[in-house]
């Protein structure tokens, strides 16, 4: 199993937006190889002929029909934001990237 | 130069169910900020998401449509990214399981045929709106949040905007028959966004991918592409540095202009959605679905042509709509007209259902009874200057137009002794025209025709009246 390098912990870091000093990115780098070990010890299991396999239960094709709820007040879907108004959610301007 | 566009083309619709896509709350527009949410929409902890089994029937029919290949095993995937418009930091999407995948779409450019390859088309969840302030905070609400979305995308098979602008306009007939989606851009209802490059296939040059947005219409899109692609020949001609980005349009200034640079953080870590059970749409209910797919645009306009000799411009205009085209149908079977038929459902009809704002399915007026009242016209019981009199009344009432000509005392007058004495009563009136006639000019035949009419109230069947008349005068 490769070692998680620096610029790994860097690139995750940076898509999590989680800003860390050396001595953190340093501490987790060497956490996650820790973590990484577990895995070793699982790669060595045979899965040949195994598909990845993303849910623990086997089940398929839950679905419902397409017919409307209730939803809830609005206020209720405001009310443990930070700020809001006029049920709007309210947030620091962010770039339009989308 | 060797080097030649390449184009593809993503395009999402919103798919025209009652409720959202992992939850029960409407799907409505024009509601009162976040009151059409519930905790599944907005990422609540603890919520759990279970999809609309309509919306995948929807995508499953378009993409059959499209002539895909439907998966027999596919996952949503959370997409993850750091955006307000979505509270739980993902879009469910689908990644490389997408619920039908390549398919084909054959189609035309002023003769040209060109055939484009659809990749995939998979399902995923709308995300919500945002109001920016100038206060530097920005207003968000998520009724949108949820909307089942459609996204097909094609390989980078279009060559120039012309196709592109074609495609979209077919796409849009082909989701609006398929009843999937309004596809109304202006509504925001469908998004397009196309990527453009060069490309020197004989060199194995290419330029960097450019991805555009902010396109409103298909006129914004057609221009977009067109301006993409000469920006990059005139960056190639001079030396200038391209870099793969995303552009935005700019309408006014009719320019695309730098939005963003791809760079590492456009990984959005997708893996399995973790609350969703994974899809095998079951075999009886593909078919099921296929059944479902009604005789698409293109194959009906073409048959429009060949089976009912109606000019293009006719098979056009009746199958941009499948209700209109249905009704057509159903007129042309019970006159045996098909012109005719075509002529009044473009004409009267489209204008009157305008101006109501009726569709086909809902106005009064039965296609039979359109058909019976062309019948009538032919077989000259009435003149076709009374059968648009009466139109409007028989577009409102639906009654049938045998009926309504009865009531109404409208049967065109066909009784030649009848006729002939009001022929008479013209001659006499007329002795200037009888002599114009009787020295050669045809045209004052006119006045006395005019005549017989005004005495019958048009009613008079005007091919006998001009019969009778020359026999008349040339006794
Ligand atoms: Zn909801």
């Amino acid at each position: 199993m490769p070692e998680v390098t620096l610029d790994e912990v860097r690139h995750v870091a940076e898509l999590a937006r989680m800003a860390l000093s050396d001595e953190e990115l340093e501490r987790v780098r060497r956490e996650l190889n820790r973590i990484m070990d577990y895995f070793a010890e699982l790669q060595q299991l045979d899965t040949e002929g195994i598909g990845d396999t993303s849910h623990a239960i086997p089940m398929t094709d839950v679905y419902r029909q397409d017919e409307i709820g209730d939803s809830l007040p609005a206020a209720k879907i405001v009310q443990n934001a930070p700020d809001s108004i006029e049920n709007f959610f309210r947030v620091p301007t962010f770039m339009e990237e989308e | 130069m060797a080097f030649r566009p390449m184009v593809g083309l993503e395009v999402h619709a919103q798919l025209l169910t009652a409720s959202k896509m992992f939850c029960s709350c409407p799907v409505k527009f024009g509601s009162e900020p976040n009151s059409n949410c519930c905790p599944v929409c907005t990422g609540m902890p603890g919520s759990l998401p279970v999809p609309n089994r309509k919306a995948v029937e929807f995508v499953i029919r378009t993409g059959l449509a499209l002539d895909c290949k439907v998966s027999d095993y596919c996952r949503f995937y959370r997409k993850n990214y750091f955006y307000p418009d979505l509270a739980k930091n993902f879009q469910i999407s689908q990644y490389d399981e997408p619920l039908t995948y390549e398919g084909r779409i054959d189609l035309a450019v002023n003769g040209e045929p060109f055939s484009i390859r659809v990749r995939r088309t998979h399902l995923e969840e709308d995300t919500g709106k945002n109001i920016h302030l100038s206060d530097g905070r920005s207003l968000v609400e998520y009724n949108r949040c949820g909307v089942p979305l459609m996204e097909v995308v094609t390989e980078p098979d279009f060559t120039s905007a012309d196709q592109v602008r074609e495609y979209l306009v077919q796409l849009r007939r082909l989701l609006r028959y398929l009843g999937v989606s309004t596809a109304n851009m202006d509504e925001g209802a469908m998004r397009c966004e196309p990527t453009v490059n060069l490309v020197d296939e004989a060199a194995g040059q290419a330029t960097p991918i450019v991805e555009v947005k902010n396109l409103a219409s298909f006129k914004a899109v057609h221009d977009a592409v067109s301006y993409e692609i000469d920006r990059q020949h005139w960056c190639l001609e001079n030396d200038a540095e391209m870099q793969q980005e995303t552009r935005r349009w700019n309408e006014t200034e009719a320019k695309t202009t730098v939005m963003r640079i791809k760079e590492s953080a456009d990984d959005y870590m997708y893996f399995p959605e973790p609350d969703l059970v994974p899809l095998t749409p079951e075999r009886e209910w593909v078919e099921e679905i296929a059944e479902s797919v009604p005789e698409l645009p293109l194959a009906r306009e073409r048959r429009f042509v060949e089976e009912y000799g109606l000019p293009q411009y006719d098979a056009e205009v009746l199958t941009e709509d499948k209700q209109v085209a249905d009704y057509f149908e159903a007129v042309a079977a019970t006159c045996g007209d098909a012109k005719s038929a075509s002529n009044w459902v473009m004409g009267d009809f489209t204008h009157l259902l305008h101006e109501s704002g009726q569709t086909p399915d809902t106005c009064k007026l039965q296609p039979e009874n359109l058909g019976k009242l062309i019948k009538l016209i032919n077989e000259t019981t009435i003149s076709s200057k009374i059968a648009k009199d009466i139109f409007p009344t028989l577009f409102e009432q639906g009654t049938t137009p045998r009926q309504l000509i009865e009531e109404q005392g409208l049967a065109q007058i066909s009784d030649e002794d009848e006729l002939g004495a009001i022929v008479d009563a013209a001659i006499e009136a007329n002795p200037k025209a009888v002599a114009d006639y009787q020295s050669g000019k045809e045209k004052a035949l006119g006045a006395m025709v005019g005549y017989v009419m005004k005495e019958t109230r048009g009613q008079a069947n005007p091919g006998l009246v001009n019969q009778i008349l020359r026999e008349k005068l040339s006794e």
